[in-house]
């Protein structure tokens, strides 16, 4: 399924979060959004979920505009991952897990046995299943990012929208869940994501879209896009690229104007 | 997996609770009628029920005196039915507004509910709505209750989060405001005594002289409330996680809120209405069974109306009981039991749901 931003903007007041962006996330495909901090981000990807509505322009899933779909058939469509995943109430995983198939129970239903193979499902895909009976408040940050991507998974939608998946986690969680969301564009699902890291942008991303001021400056592959002149404007550093050993570039970051590398 | 020690009910102990409290409930409450000023056998209050329950000649009460029957039906049995559905209604209020504000110290008495329905209870006296209809009472408490909690909720809640200090103030403030104005009430009608009376029994909380007329008086509000309370049982689970995260898995947010808001009022203006402000139901008895059950509202909420029950009778038997022959008032018996345990939550939890 295909998401699009069409113009898309967001007023409050007199202020623009964002402004007239264009953003396409594409199935089997991970979509970067980047920018510094309050450049329109986490913005832009709410308005992707539909969680709130553009004020101009389009948002939409497969043409149709999402303030158009019932809230339950969207919830089944396109799912969000926010990005404090804190959880403190003392639910089990599996708990956390079934609340995913909220979207498809009507009032009075309890989960049954579809709902259970689906949420075991999502909990194996997310690599959760060894702790389904464990306290989500007990969990490391990682483990429960990926608890909450199985409960992302759960409710059965191929868009899956995440707000700084990687935040505070430590480097192997940073690894892992950016690997599983690759496997999960892999296997068809759009995704899309909201990340401050460019390193993990370039080496993750198929797409990245890049925000400044609540505006979109430029939207591409990593490798066309975050080119030395437009990371220099946007973020205001200057990049050195190192070769790693995959073949890849390691981007390391120096102030502008610093001594000449 | 043995990792849930914190929530002993994960697993199959979760629903052996509902009918562990169903005959707890059933035991307290023969005994609440059994036990008082008269004692009176358990064999004959069970018998006595009966003879009420199924049809007539079914069950012989042959040696059982009129006096027994009268005290049995008429006097003991409303009252503990009353003691039950004031109990029950208060513990899922306390239940859902603890799912509402996100915070387990919110209850209807600490933050100020009780006390504005029982100002509208009070308006009816003084006005004579009560005497002229007997709706006009929990309709007034309901209204009462509903206006307390919408003014809370508007104060104490902004962008979706309710800090526990904006929250308890909030109530504190409210609730003196309502019993302010209803004890200006009293002042300014004080020359009909038996208004007087009535209002300051509204303050204190309690259930004597308990009819069936009370018990029909509460018992539709409560059982709608109830259906209401388990319409919403996964939106509770999910608003539980944040609004965004709600939202996000379909939940209409601000309708259920709606909603919530308004069961909640008219399980409290329904409980008030025949027992005047009884504090903390709501915040004891969803607690105890959280720790026991974990914070699935799928059980929760059942298991608070029956442990709200239970523990409401228990309290009633012993306002009747510890000092014959005077009564204790249950208000007074109910904030023994709720205050310290109240003072405890706050110093330990600092508002936050985890288990211990």
């Amino acid at each position: 399924m295909s998401l699009r931003l069409d113009r898309a903007s967001l007023r409050i007041g007199a202020r623009h979060l964002v402004r007239d962006v264009t953003v396409e996330a594409a199935p089997a495909r991970v979509t970067a959004l980047v920018g510094p901090n309050g450049a329109g981000k986490s913005t832009a990807l709410r308005l992707m979920a539909g969680l709130w509505t553009p004020t101009g322009g389009r948002a939409s899933l497969d043409g149709t505009d999402l303030p158009r779909l019932p809230r339950r058939l969207l919830a089944r469509r396109i799912s969000f991952v926010p990005q404090d995943t804190h959880v403190d109430v003392p639910f089990t995983v599996r708990e956390l897990v079934t609340m995913g198939r909220h979207p498809h129970l009507r009032r009075f239903d309890d989960p049954g046995p579809t709902d259970a193979a689906a949420v075991d499902a999502a909990m194996s895909r997310a690599d959760v299943a060894h702790l389904a009976d464990r306290l989500v408040t007990e969990l490391s940050g990682g483990e429960r990012r990926r608890a909450v991507i199985a409960r992302s998974l759960a409710t059965g939608s191929n868009v899956i929208l995440l707000d700084e998946p990687t935040a505070n986690l430590d480097v192997d969680h940073v690894i892992e869940t950016l690997t599983l969301l690759r496997e999960l564009a892999a296997g068809g699902a759009t995704i899309a994501l909201a990340l401050h890291d460019l390193n993990a942008v370039s080496r993750w991303a198929d797409t990245v879209a890049v925000l400044q001021d609540g505006r979109l400056r430029a939207t591409g592959p990593p490798a066309e896009v975050l080119d030395d002149d437009l990371v220099a404007s946007v973020f205001g550093v200057r990049v050195e690229r190192l070769a790693a050993s995959d073949g890849r570039p390691a981007l390391v970051f120096h102030r502008r104007r610093a001594a000449a590398g | 997996m043995t990792d849930t020690e914190g929530r002993p009910g994960v697993g199959g102990a979760a629903w052996a609770a509902l009918p562990l409290l169903a005959a707890l409930l059933g035991a307290a409450a023969v005994a609440a009628i059994a036990i008082g000023s008269t004692g009176i056998a358990w064999g004959t209050v069970v018998r006595v029920l009966a003879s009420r329950a199924l049809p007539a000649g079914w069950i012989d009460l042959g040696g059982i005196s009129e006096a027994e029957q009268v005290i049995v039906w008429l006097i003991r049995t409303p009252r503990v039915a009353v003691a039950a559905l004031v109990g029950g209604a208060l513990a899922v209020a306390g239940t859902q507004m603890q799912g509402l504000f996100r915070n387990p110290l919110a209850e209807p008495s600490v933050i100020g509910i009780s006390q504005g329905a029982a100002l509208g209870a009070v308006v009816t006296f003084v006005s004579g709505l009560a005497a002229a209809a007997v709706f006009w009472l929990p309709l007034f408490a309901f209204a009462g209750a509903l206006a307390a909690l919408a003014a809370v909720h508007a104060v104490a809640t902004r962008a979706g989060r309710t800090p526990v200090a904006t929250l308890l103030l909030a109530g504190i403030a409210l609730g003196s405001l309502s019993t302010a104005v209803a004890t200006l009430l009293i002042s300014l009608s004080v020359v009909n005594w038996q208004v007087a009376n009535e209002v300051v029994f509204w303050l204190m909380g309690g259930l004597d002289n308990r009819t069936w007329t009370h018990v029909w008086m509460c018992l539709p509000p409560v059982a709608m409330g109830a259906v209401a309370a388990r319409w919403h049982t996964r939106d509770l689970d999910l608003l539980l996680l944040g609004e965004e995260t709600a939202a996000s898995l379909g939940v209409d947010v601000e309708r259920v809120r709606r909603t919530m808001l308004a069961t909640a009022a008219m399980l409290t203006g329904a409980a008030v209405a025949v027992s005047g402000v009884i504090g903390f139901v709501g915040l004891i008895v969803p607690h105890m069974l959280r720790l026991v059950l974990g914070p699935s509202h799928r059980t929760l909420l059942p298991a608070a109306m029956l442990g709200g029950a239970l523990f409401v009778i228990v309290c009633d038997l012993l306002a009747r009981t510890v000092h014959p022959p005077t009564e204790i008032r249950l208000g007074i018996i109910t904030a023994a039991c709720g205050a310290p345990f109240f003072l405890y939550l706050l110093r330990r939890q600092r508002g936050g749901f985890a288990a211990p």
